[in-house]
């Protein structure tokens, strides 16, 4: 097993961290109370039912978006004293590879994997030609598709780009929300082995979100379990899971075994009865 | 549940006006902090030209044929609602005066901004929407741009400057039509249509019309990007933000209209008796 190879990293101090975190949407509560690290070097899973706070997560730990209580740490530092512009800086050490790859429609592909260069350094032109060229091979695919738009292409050729994109700003820890998601198994496995590569050269942190059992067999070296916070008692924690990827699927916890093993349980007559 | 619903139910006309107003106050907070945040980036630096040309193009070039027809016609039309009580009056020679009076103060900014208002205001909601519900408005911040300068600002900066050139665009194009139809079909004599048409108008209001449209402007960029930036999920959400784009935008140009009409007309009756030598 892949993992098995990397699993033995030796923790660091945290990397990213959250502290009591909590997020609400007017008045509908996604995150409650939220506490986990992320150590630097690891590649870490973060998985649960659809609507349980996953993607939010992420964007929290970006600082795309401000949680409703607690703290986001970069680095041991709450991001909440940063001021607006050492936020800009430090986020530049962070990638995002988004669900739908959120390419911009009217740039090309080669634009696309350029902006985060033009927007941020002042390199010059065959520089900058040449690190898109190297991140879009690097990603599996071909210069020639560089004068590409996005719509002229697959969902798994606009992954790559995007993964492209967020790399060739060469951050320190990579976000990966869903990167399966809408893909065949094998372009699933392509992405699931462009995570691996990413985290073996560059010493990337990782973070995935993920509903993708095959991924979470193969990518990460630890998981962190989220359950929808409307179908919790008050007090009861959000986090079901943290650990490994080799116990979780004999966990104690029966909602965390059958999230894992897709079974729909009694979820079947709580939907019928609802 | 049935303590929800209990409560629901007793809802009054009071609730729903209270929920309403409370709506109208939260709508038009965010609208103006979403303005001082545009302000503050406007004034922070100019966006790169490879961003502000497209939206230049986008605005003023691709506007023009939908204000030559609209200021075209709109000229014409005046002309035929106008003939008879001119000629009533036997001062049908008169009328380029009142073409060109109405189409530079009032109609020419008025209406330009209304078919901007439809063509650049909803676009702009609907690409920003799409970008919203697409995550590449997030995307953009992931990769070090802030998106009220890299999108807002060279919208609002293109309808700043374009807009009052497009009504005055308008208003010669509608000039032109008055003339056509007063001098072709109603049998006016181009020599006296001319001479009423630039006497009776005078450089305040041209101004007055100029000022207008740049507020039109500033209003349509605002309201319809603010839209978009706050767009609901989905086609319907997009759809929405597009709708209500041109519907804000419109309500806004006719609003600011009137208060800019009062404001304009003060300041004349201020300036007549103060500087009568400033109202050329």
């Amino acid at each position: 097993m892949p993992q098995q190879t990397h699993t033995s990293r030796t923790p660091e101090a945290p990397i990213l961290a959250l502290r009591g975190v909590s997020r609400s949407f007017g008045s509908q509560q996604v995150l409650r109370d939220i506490t986990f690290d992320v150590r630097r070097g690891e590649t870490l899973a973060v998985i649960g039912e659809s609507g349980c706070g996953k993607s939010v997560t992420l964007k929290l730990m970006m600082g795309l978006l401000n949680p409703s209580a607690g703290d986001v740490l970069w680095n041991g530092n709450p991001i909440s004293n940063r001021t607006e512009r050492e936020l800009h800086r430090d986020r530049l050490k962070i990638g995002f590879l988004f669900q739908g790859a959120a390419l911009f429609d009217s740039m090309d592909v080669y634009e696309n994997v350029a902006f985060g260069l033009r927007q941020n350094k002042r390199l010059p032109e065959a520089e900058i030609e040449s690190i898109v060229v190297e991140h879009l091979r690097e990603s599996g695919l071909s210069p020639s598709i560089a004068r590409k738009m996005p719509s002229e292409l697959s969902g798994g050729m606009r992954k790559r780009v995007g993964l492209a994109r967020a790399l060739a700003l060469s951050p320190e820890v990579m976000l990966y929300d869903e990167p399966t998601t809408g893909l065949d198994p094998v372009m699933s496995d392509v992405i699931n082995e462009l995570i691996l590569r990413t985290r073996d050269r560059r010493a990337v942190t990782g973070i995935v979100v993920t509903h993708d059992m095959t991924t979470l067999r193969k990518v990460p070296d630890r998981i962190v379990m989220l359950y929808p916070q409307s179908r919790l008692q008050p007090n009861e924690p959000q986090i079901v899971y943290e650990g490994s990827p080799a116990e979780i699927f004999d966990a104690e916890d029966s909602r965390v075994r059958q999230f894992v093993r897709g079974e729909a349980g009694e979820r079947i007559e709580e939907l019928f009865a609802a | 549940m049935s303590s929800v619903t209990t409560l629901q139910d007793r809802r009054s006309p009071i609730h729903l006006i209270g929920e309403c107003v409370l709506a109208f106050v939260n709508g038009i907070g965010d609208l103006t902090l979403f303005a001082g945040r545009m302000l503050g980036w406007l004034l922070a630096g100019p966006p790169r030209g490879s961003v502000i040309w497209p939206t230049l193009h986008e605005v003023g070039v691709r506007s023009l044929p939908v204000v030559l027809i609209t200021g075209l016609f709109i000229g014409m039309v005046l002309a035929v609602q106008s003939y008879d009580q001119f000629v009533m009056m036997h001062l049908e020679n008169r009328l380029g005066s009142v073409i060109t009076i109405s189409l530079v103060e009032e109609l020419g900014p008025v209406l330009a901004a209304v078919m901007l208002a439809g063509r650049v205001g909803s676009a702009m909601a609907a690409e920003l929407g799409t970008m919203r519900v697409t995550e590449q408005i997030d995307a953009l911040r992931a990769l070090g741009a802030n998106p009220i300068h890299y999108l807002v600002v060279p919208r609002f900066i293109a309808c700043l400057l374009l807009i009052p050139l497009l009504a005055v665009v308008a208003d010669c194009v509608g000039m032109l039509g008055g003339w056509f139809f007063s001098t072709q079909v109603l049998g006016i004599d181009s020599f006296y249509y001319w001479f009423h048409a630039v006497n009776f108008v005078t450089g305040f209001d041209v101004v007055t019309g100029l000022v207008k449209s740049l507020f039109f402007g500033a209003a349509i960029a605002v309201v319809s990007c603010h839209r978009g930036f706050n767009c609901g999920a989905g086609a319907q959400g997009v759809g929405r933000a597009a709708t209500e784009a041109f519907v804000y935008s419109f309500v806004a140009i006719l609003v600011l209209d009137f208060f800019l009409s009062v404001a304009s007309l003060e300041l004349l009756l201020v300036l007549r008796a103060v500087a009568p030598w400033a109202v050329f």
